[in-house]
């Protein structure tokens, strides 16, 4: 606050008004969340609304703190998490890869066009079966059933912005006498970064859901067969607590991907 | 005394589908060591289709280029390019983008980067050295651009319109600055550029070309009463008008 002294009052004014309103949203955000609370917990205690099927916040926390002391819910919290940083792993690194390879060979890029665009545009979800009879009810299916999700998306958006690398700058490379290899690692990859980490928010995100459908169909573990199997038995408490669960590990992939970004962003302007 | 650039006949055309199209036709010149040529000619003539095939980045089709005597394509590293665009990467530093050209070829050793260090120092770009360029000025990036393009001790230097990015003003400054260098370093060079005014302020020939395909209209030598004057100096001087209308008439007699 020292520095807004020797600022002139409207502008000093101004920056008020402006940490005003950024603590007012921050207040309502907060707001609408526990008033949700309250509401849900208050509609469920009073009968409003029949907790066994819609559960309720202390039911949640009950049901969480039970399943913490036999350390169930960590063995499902941790596969679920597992697998889907193994997938994004993956897509990251064959999306990648793959993406060069379409780049280097351009006539593949135009053989493969088709293929790529019909897979990526297929629901993943109806190939979720398929793989659990192919590759078995286990933690491989679920990975590859995240990966599905996910790569040929990253393939075809990586590709798409390795060609909108501006041509001047591949003449560069060319007048200084450089190869295609050194048009990759000196223009076209350190180019797309921005793209890539970009590609990468949407990608964890796509992955939790690839992984979740697969637990949905072949797993014994994890929060996806949680909810499968909660729901069978009508045990809504643990369906309704995985979700919360996967909407906070949501939440801490997405800021995981954030961080990186700004520690990039830091770096490099 | 043989030339360092020579070209014959050099005809080239563009393939695609709905057909050819002829840039350039016959085109013969030659180039002097420590020579400062201009290329005039209307917008998308060929005059940068000319640079592309005098770096070897094209092949003529018909006619021949050589350079000290042999084709551009076995001097690699011999010409030095510099685009409209300075084409600095965000991602690196001014003293690792100044380098990129060297790093690309492996001739990163003691002596280059002492070269280097003294070609920023002598150009004020030493304190910016791990700037990135987006902190440089217009002015300050095209120096870092040149120097990066130097710093692989280029016999000749193509200049692709290379000041037609900057706004006017730095723009003079720019010119005076870069043809400065380059005649300091007795470099030589040919310019492409649009602008007939900066054609005579620079050059000591201009060659004008016609209409796609283009031709050579007329070449022109400049001679200036007071030799060794700035770009600048020389807009004030008195043949400057003489060989602007001159230029002016060539460019618009069709």
């Amino acid at each position: 606050m020292k520095r807004h002294e020797n600022l002139p009052d409207s502008q000093s004014a101004y920056l008020k008004k402006l940490a005003r309103r950024q603590l007012r949203i921050r207040i309502l955000r907060i707001l609408i969340f526990v008033l949700f609370l309250v509401l849900w917990e208050t509609a469920a205690r009073l009968g409003w609304i029949d907790d066994f099927i819609f559960s309720s916040p202390s039911r949640i926390a009950v049901t969480f703190l039970s399943m913490w002391e036999d350390r169930s819910i960590l063995l499902h919290t941790g596969v679920t998490l597992l697998e889907t940083l193994a997938s994004f792993g993956i897509v990251v690194i064959a999306g990648t890869g793959l993406a060069v390879l379409l780049w280097y060979r351009k006539e593949l890029s135009e053989i493969l066009e088709p293929y790529l665009v019909v897979l990526n545009s297929l629901p993943k979800s109806a190939l979720a079966p398929l793989l659990i009879v192919w590759l078995g009810a286990n933690m491989k299916s679920i990975i590859v059933a995240g990966i599905s999700v996910a790569i040929f998306g990253t393939i075809l958006n990586l590709y798409t912005g390795f060609t909108e690398t501006d041509p001047d700058q591949i003449k560069l490379i060319r007048t200084l006498q450089g190869t295609r290899r050194d048009a990759l690692f000196k223009v076209v990859l350190p180019g797309t970064v921005p793209l890539l980490i970009s590609i990468m928010k949407v990608n964890i995100g796509l992955c939790l859901v690839g992984v979740v459908i697969g637990e949905f169909i072949g797993a014994r573990q994890g929060l996806g067969y949680l909810i499968i199997y909660g729901s069978q038995v009508f045990k809504l408490d643990w369906v309704l607590m995985s979700i919360v669960i996967l909407c906070i590990m949501a939440m801490g992939l997405y800021a995981l991907i954030g961080a990186l970004e700004r520690l990039y962003k830091k770096r490099f302007g | 005394m043989t030339p360092i650039l020579e070209l014959n006949y050099v005809t080239y055309a563009y393939h695609s589908k709905s057909g050819e199209t002829y840039a350039l036709s016959d085109i013969s010149f030659q180039v002097q060591e420590g020579e400062f040529i201009a290329v005039i000619g209307p917008s998308g003539c060929g005059k940068s289709t000319l640079l592309s095939l005098i770096a070897g980045l094209l092949t003529p089709e018909k006619g021949s280029i050589l350079l000290n005597g042999s084709s551009p394509q076995s001097q690699k590293g011999k010409i030095g390019y510099m685009l409209q665009k300075d084409l600095l990467f965000e991602w690196r530093t001014v003293y690792r983008n100044v380098i990129l050209g060297l790093e690309i070829q492996h001739r990163l050793t003691k002596e280059s980067r002492e070269n280097i260090e003294k070609m920023m120092k002598d150009y004020g770009l030493w304190r910016f050295r791990n700037a990135r360029p987006s902190e440089l000025s217009g002015g300050m990036r095209q120096r870092a651009a040149l120097i990066r393009t130097l710093a692989l001790n280029p016999s000749l230097l193509l200049l692709d319109e290379p000041f037609s990015a900057l706004d006017f003003q730095t723009r003079l400054s720019v010119c005076d600055d870069v043809t400065g260098i380059l005649r300091a370093r007795k470099k030589t060079a040919i310019l492409v550029t649009h602008d007939l005014s900066e054609a005579v302020s620079v050059a000591d020939r201009v060659i004008v070309l016609s209409k796609r395909p283009a031709k050579i209209r007329r070449i022109l030598p400049l001679r200036f009463e007071q030799p060794e004057l700035s770009p600048f100096e020389r807009r004030s001087a008195p043949e400057f008008r003489d060989y602007f209308n001159l230029l002016w008439k060539e460019l618009n007699d069709t």
